[in-house]
This record gives C-alpha cells, structure tokens and sequence, in this order.
C-alpha cells in the first residue's frame, strides 16, 4: 500500500480563517435607536405571548412605563402538552416561572386583572390596584369551560377511563395514566373536541393518532377501536388537511364520527352523550379524552371588549384582523387565544402577531402608523404518529403557506417534521419568549 | 420560519442544549478544528497512515450519530417517510463521521509524534 502526502498551504488556511470570521460576524439587521417616551403601557398576561412582546418592547422603548400582570406565577409551555399525554415528556418538560422570563426595568405584578375600563383608561387587578394606561395589550389566554360538560369534573382526570391534556402539564400526565392504561387492555376510545374555537385544532387530532400508534406499536391494535368525535362536518378547519386527515384515519382504522359534540358523561357506567343534528346520542367509552368549550377570561367579556355581533357565546376581542387592533379604542391590542380573529390560537400564531403589535405599538407613540399585517399565519406539526409529523402551516383564507417550500411537504408524513416539534420547537418557542425570534 | 437570521439560529441552539452546553460544544468543535489544523501545519503534511484509521473511524461515527438522534427524538428508521428525511439522515450520519475522523486523526497526531 501507498500512502501519498497531502501538503496543505499557509495561505488556504489563512482564507478559510477568513470565512470563518466573516460567517461569525453576520449578525441580524440592525434596530433603530430605542423611542425615549413616558408612555404607561400594561399587558395584561405573561403567556407566550405577553412575555414576548414585554422583551421586545423593551428594546424598543426607553422609559416606557411597563406593567404586566398575571395571577399564574409558572409558566407553560402548551405545545408540549401533547407529549406529556402520550408519555413521551414528563410534566416538567412544560413547567418554568414566569420571573425568570421577565425582563428587568419593568413592573410584574403577580394577580389577575379584575377590571377594564376602556373609557376611563384603567385597569385594577384582583389585588384591588388600580393602573392607568396609555396603551394596553390583553394577552390573559382562554378559559377552559369544564363546567359545561355536565357530569365532568378535573378530579377523574387519570382513572375511569378519562383523559383532558388541556388542564395543565399534571392532568396531561393523568391523562397519560388512563391513556396507557386503554393502550394496553383495549376497548373503545373515543377522542372529543369543542364546537367552540380552540387551541390549537390539531391537539386532539395528534392525541388521536399517538395513542392509536401507541397501541398498534404495544401489538394492541385488534383490541383497540378508535372513534374521533367531530364537531361538525370536516376534522380540520383548513378543507386540504381536512382531507388529508380522512385519508388517514382511513388507514390507520379510526372511525370519524361527524357532528358529534360532547355534552356530558356518566363517569360510573362509562358512557357519554354527545349533540348531534340528529339529537342526542349516547356512546360507551374504555376511554374518553374531554376537551372543553373554551371561552374569553370574564374580565374581557365584562369589559365591553368583545365582539358583540360574534362568537357571542365564546367572547373573543373585537380587533382588526391584520393589525390586531380594537376597533373601538385604538390605544387597546389583543394577543393570542382572546383575540378574535378566524385563525390563530397557537404559539406560532403569536409568533408572527407579536412583531404586528410591536409595530403598531411603538409607531403610535412615535406619531406614526405602523405597517406590519397579520395574515393570519397559524402553525401546527400535526403528529401523525410517534416519530413522524405533517408541518401544517396556514393562513385566514385556508391557503397553504410552507415554510420550506419544495423541501418539507406540508401534506406528507415527515421524521424532519418530528424533529422539529421534538427539538427545535421548545427551542424557537424559548427564543420567541426572550424576544429573539 | 419569521426573521430567519443568524442571530436567531443561535438563540435556537442555545435553546435547544442550554447556553453552557452549547458554548462548550462550540468551543470543543473550534478546539477539535484548530487542534487539527495546527498539527497539519506542525507536520506540513498528512500522514495517510494516520488518515486511514480515522476513515475506518467514520462508519462508527456516522453510526452513533443517527442512533444518537434517533435515541433523543424517541424515533427510528421506520419513521424515514420522504426524500428530505433520507438528506437529513444522511446529513446525521456525514456530520458523525467526518467529525469522528478529524476528531481520530487529531488524537493520533497529539499522542504519537509525526511519522514520516
């Protein structure tokens, strides 16, 4: 055997030194100089999306007086909630503080706001402190209406057969207890959603299709009937996906059963009454998974805030859909799930409406208009099973709008889609929070 | 994926390993790399006998690399569902063995002195 010699120049590495350099010192484009002004703004949640504006806002303005409230001191990272569920992540993988998000030069008041008084410009927590504002921004989330499903309660989260990975990062472990549970010994499963708007639309899909995988993959499957309660006639809110999605409960041997709203549930027989246009019909179940109507926090509703002509049962804020600004009062923008606009209840939703409200924010007190839209961008790695994933990613008119066109495929089956909810995703979510992405 | 920068890939991976881990693996691939470079420069040359064991080093590297990700992801080959999934795999597993052989061939010049 030979071995021939390879003599590599002084010069070559001197340029490859170079492009090293030059690749380092690309950074980011450069933001303008921060606005001096003593506007008092409050945000009332430091959700996703609250927190991520706050750590934006920051950098934009100088002495701006910031407050933002919120009663829950832990904060929760929801996209992981699904995981938890199908036993992939602990519950710990979605649990952090809220402080440690928080920039520094601003006031976090730990309560809920109580009030609003868009006339007289003020806000006053549960603590009784009353905050006058220039601008605000209502970003407190949705309320999990678990009263309306009558019979049901938090408490049986885990045994009786009954699953609601929505609760929180514990009932999404209890859910995970009578998930597993159903996996190994079989029976019917029967997989709900609201006929409210929601988080997230494809959390109970992916719910569906993990513990279908799960027990195919424990050799279950004979033992296993799946049934996915629609809420009206399609399974997804975009008609493309929608399809996609009956392509593969088709193969995969789920039942759809359209039209079917959960409305309460026997948790002692095991059985649960469903809405139909048909009039009420009763199922049994081995196991359910509940995920209640949602609706605006009352704060907003009493507040004279929402859309009055709207989604009157649910609440959401009267806002322009491309800027996110009340059609009312000016001085007032919504963020995330409150805001009443057709699509956008995920975190990568707030991802993109964080920017818009930044925008108009800061040109407002710059004296400017702002011209950042929203187009209501919605995103969702919809888990087709344990290890693989379609990146779902959609707007207000129900167009498809990949990211990576031509290379990720929206509508296949992808590991890379995986990948990402399972290790990119927490990561671009914590860079969004910090105001970086 | 909104204001894809530099910056923001950064902020990702500093996410996705902790700010430590990251920095560290960052600053273990610069050191591996110069480490690299200062013993061809040291040598003026490659030394093919210590080359091919660093290429015989490569299909465990590319190996443990894609079973590496697939162990942390809670996913396998069966997953595999489109081109760009074989590109990433294979992307994996090149990444795994070219590191894996500078890594081999830089410990071999350090520990042993150059032959020639």
């Amino acid at each position: 055997m030979t071995y021939s010699d390879f003599a590599p120049s002084r010069r070559m590495f001197l340029g490859l030194a170079a492009t090293g350099v030059a690749a380092a010192t690309l950074g980011g484009p450069a933001r303008s100089a921060p606005i001096k002004t003593s506007a008092r703004i409050v945000i009332i949640g430091a959700g996703a999306a609250g927190t991520a504006l706050v750590n934006r806002l920051v950098d934009r303005l100088d002495g701006a007086a910031i407050t933002i409230l919120d009663a829950r001191a832990e904060h929760l990272y929801q996209p992981g909630l699904s995981l938890v569920a199908a036993g992939l992540k602990p519950a710990s993988y979605t649990q952090s503080r809220t402080s440690d998000w928080l920039p520094g030069g601003i006031t976090y008041i730990n309560e809920a706001a109580a009030g609003i008084d868009p006339e007289t410009r003020t806000v006053t927590t549960s603590g009784g402190q009353k905050l006058d504002y220039d601008f605000l921004v209502v970003a407190p989330g949705l309320v999990l209406d678990h009263d309306a499903i009558e019979g049901f309660s938090l408490d049986l989260v885990g045994s009786n057969g009954i699953g609601a990975l929505y609760a929180g990062p514990d009932h999404a472990a209890r859910t995970w207890q009578a998930a597993s549970k159903f996996t190994q010994e079989g029976g019917v499963g029967i997989f709900t959603r609201p006929a409210t708007e929601m988080k997230c639309a494809g959390a109970p899909l992916k719910h569906t299709f993990l513990i279908d995988d799960i027990a195919r993959t424990a050799g279950n499957a004979g033992k296993t009937e799946i049934v996915y309660a629609a809420n009206n006639q399609s399974l997804f809110g975009v008609p493309i996906v929608s399809e996609k999605v009956r392509m593969l409960f088709e193969d995969r041997g789920i039942k759809p059963a359209y039209s079917h709203v959960l409305k309460s549930i026997e948790p002692g027989r095991q059985r649960a009454t469903f809405a139909t246009p048909d009039g009420d019909t009763e199922l049994e179940y081995d196991y359910l998974h509940v995920i209640p109507p949602q609706r605006a926090p009352d704060v907003i509703r009493q507040s004279g805030l929402s859309w009055a002509d709207k989604w009157t049962d649910q609440g959401w804020v009267e806002v322009d859909q491309q800027t996110l600004r009340h059609l009312r009062y000016p001085e007032i923008f919504a963020l995330g799930d409150v805001a009443g606009v057709p699509k956008g209840k995920t975190a990568a939703s707030v991802k993109w409406q964080v920017p818009v409200v930044e925008d108009h924010l800061v040109a407002a007190i710059d004296g400017r208009e702002g011209s950042e839209t929203y187009n209501g961008y919605t995103s969702c790695p919809l888990i087709t099973r344990v290890g693989r994933a379609m990146l779902i990613e959609f707007d207000y008119k129900n167009n498809l709008t990949p990211s990576f066109p031509g290379i990720i495929a929206p509508l296949e089956e992808l590991w890379i889609s995986w990948l990402m909810k399972e290790v990119a995703l927490k990561a671009t979510y914590n860079a969004m929070l910090r105001g970086k992405a | 994926m909104k204001d894809l920068t530099f910056t923001t890939l950064i902020a990702v991976f500093e996410e996705i390993f902790g700010r430590g881990l990251f920095w560290a693996m960052v600053v273990a691939a610069v050191a591996i790399t110069v480490a690299y470079l200062y013993v061809l420069v040291r040598d003026r040359s490659m030394s093919m006998r210590k080359f091919l064991l660093a290429q015989l080093s490569m299909p465990f590297g590319a190996i443990a690399a894609v079973l590496f990700v697939q162990m942390i992801t809670s996913s396998g080959f069966r997953d595999i569902g489109g081109p760009i999934d074989l590109i990433v795999l294979l992307g994996v597993a090149l990444l795994g063995a070219i590191g894996t052989a500078v890594l081999v061939y830089t410990l071999q010049s350090l520990i042993r002195s150059p032959t020639r």
